[in-house]
């Protein structure tokens, strides 16, 4: 792949004891839209939490728009990176969590103004506006002055997809952003991720379960395992002649 | 000297518990976020600071404080050729807040501790600093946590203020004490003193309940 935005260099991420990412090279183009698929505890949140800079990695490089992203160029080579270094990378990151992670204190409104103000310095009305359209496009136009927990798990999620763009990033990481709600809430959840793969030249990385969403809207799949990447490709290929056993036991467990 | 009389200096003692209380729970709440938030900090010397003084305010007595600041402080400043002596009312409301602010710290510092570090990991994706994470995400969750034990806090503070009576301030229970050498009238003087303490506690947790609603209103706001 010729320049992509996404890149981890052998990188190696450990708990303790326990190695979580074991070398992993992995590659995102500009603009693709890849879902991670997997069975759980195979490192795939670690994968986004890496990248949103929420755990460190003790091994390799990971480079985001050509830039390492955990170090910076010193007098002699790269050296880990300072806060100054992370907050600037952060800044083309955007991550839309399993537990939605609003803010409950603030209404909707101010859950999507709050960082574009304080963070990138827009004015009030400003950010306002913008939020309101987010709130168009993810269908809670009406919603915009309620508080968090007056919301259903879908339309919550919704806001934190809406809070996410707010920061206009180049990158988007979902992370499993339907596990957490109920069955019937998830369609309208999915349709608005799907409207954006569709709409805007957003890179997107997916953590999912939903296997024949993913495969509506991914241009390529990666199946994770132990920490490996154990099997990737365009997603009719991978869902319906998949290489590898593993693929296909973790497929056929997840699909029956 | 009639009943009726006893109401005017009782008054007056009254207002001054009144101020003691308003001015050392106000000043004491200062403290305690300040020490329970630098108790968190990663700064060394800062951290170091707070833990000690949390430490030695809690384990020691109020009393004792009060005549330590009233009685030595001004030796120990004159020994060094400085003017260490406190108005009495500096002195109490010092010795007040010092100690609400170090109780005060621990509730503070739980109730931070206590916000789940999913907003503090939302806070970072959104790429708040530290600072404003702390003040905007966390500290505002983080209140209505507090408000329980404040209330609780300030009402043994109201009641702590009896002790400042012993530096001779003229608070409720240092009149009460004065009509009473006067009068010899024990029943009356300490059973109106008891129902004016039980009065002015009564009132203030009313109070805090009040701060307690207003705090946590987004947590009651109706679909
Ligand atoms: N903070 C942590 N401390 C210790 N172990 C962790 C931590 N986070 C994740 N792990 C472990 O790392 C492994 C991969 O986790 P994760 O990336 O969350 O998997 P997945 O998202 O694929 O289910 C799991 O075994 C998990 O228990
Ligand atoms: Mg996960």
């Amino acid at each position: 792949m010729n320049d992509p935005i996404i890149k981890f260099d052998k990188v190696i991420k450990r708990f303790g004891d326990l190695t979580v990412l074991d070398e992993l090279d992995f590659e995102v183009g500009r603009g693709e839209k890849v879902s991670i698929i997997g069975p759980s505890g195979s490192g795939k949140s670690t994968v986004l939490r890496i990248l949103m800079t929420l755990e460190g990695i003790e091994g390799g490089v990971v480079t985001v728009n050509g830039e390492p992203l955990w170090h910076e160029q010193g007098p002699d080579g790269l050296k880990p990176a300072s806060e100054a270094h992370l907050r600037k990378m952060r800044a083309q990151l955007g991550m839309v969590f399993q537990q939605f992670n609003l803010f409950p204190h603030m209404t909707v409104l101010r859950n999507i103004t709050e960082a574009p103000v304080k963070v990138l310095g827009l004015s009030k009305a400003e950010a306002r506006e913008r939020a309101e359209e987010l709130l168009e496009l993810v269908g809670l136009a009406d919603q915009a002055q309620k508080y968090p927990h007056q919301l259903s798990g879908g339309q919550q999620q919704r806001v934190g997809i809406a809070r996410a763009l707010a920061m206009r990033p180049n990158v988007l990481l979902f992370d499993e952003p339907t596990s957490a709600l109920d069955p019937e809430l998830v369609g309208e959840v999915l349709t608005v991720i799907g409207r954006l793969a569709e709409e805007h030249d957003l890179t997107m990385l997916l953590v999912t379960h939903e296997m024949r969403f993913a495969r509506e809207i991914s241009d390529r799949v990666c199946f994770f395992d132990q920490g490996q990447i154990r099997e990737e490709g365009a997603p009719e290929e991978l869902f319906t002649d998949p290489k590898e056993d593993r693929t296909r036991e973790f497929l056929k467990a997840v699909l029956d | 000297m009639q009943l009726t009389d006893y109401i005017e200096p009782l008054m007056q003692g009254a207002w001054v518990t009144v101020q003691l209380t308003l001015y050392s729970t106000v000043l004491g709440a200062v403290l305690a976020f300040a020490s329970g938030i630098g108790k968190l900090s990663r700064h060394r010397t800062i951290n170091a600071i707070c833990v000690a003084y949390i430490e030695l305010f809690r384990g020691t007595s109020l009393l004792v404080q009060l005549f330590w600041l009233y009685f030595a402080l001004p030796l120990a400043g004159s020994a060094i050729g400085i003017d260490l002596r406190l108005p009495p009312v500096l002195a109490g409301v010092l010795a007040l807040s010092l100690n609400i602010g170090a109780y005060g710290a621990e509730v503070v510092r739980g109730a931070i501790a206590s916000v789940h570090p999913d907003q503090r990991e939302a806070a970072r994706a959104l790429n708040f600093t530290e600072r404003q994470t702390l003040w905007d995400i966390v500290i505002p969750q983080a209140i209505p946590e507090m408000m329980p034990p404040f209330g609780n806090l300030a009402v043994q503070n109201l009641k702590d203020t009896a002790l400042v009576s012993l530096i001779s301030l003229g608070d409720l229970t240092f009149r009460a004490e004065q009509i009473r050498n006067y009068t010899q009238d024990s029943t009356t003087i300490y059973s109106m003193l008891l129902a004016m303490y039980f009065g002015m506690a009564l009132v203030l947790t009313v109070l805090m309940r009040g701060l307690e609603r207003y705090v946590t209103r987004w947590r009651r706001a109706r679909s």
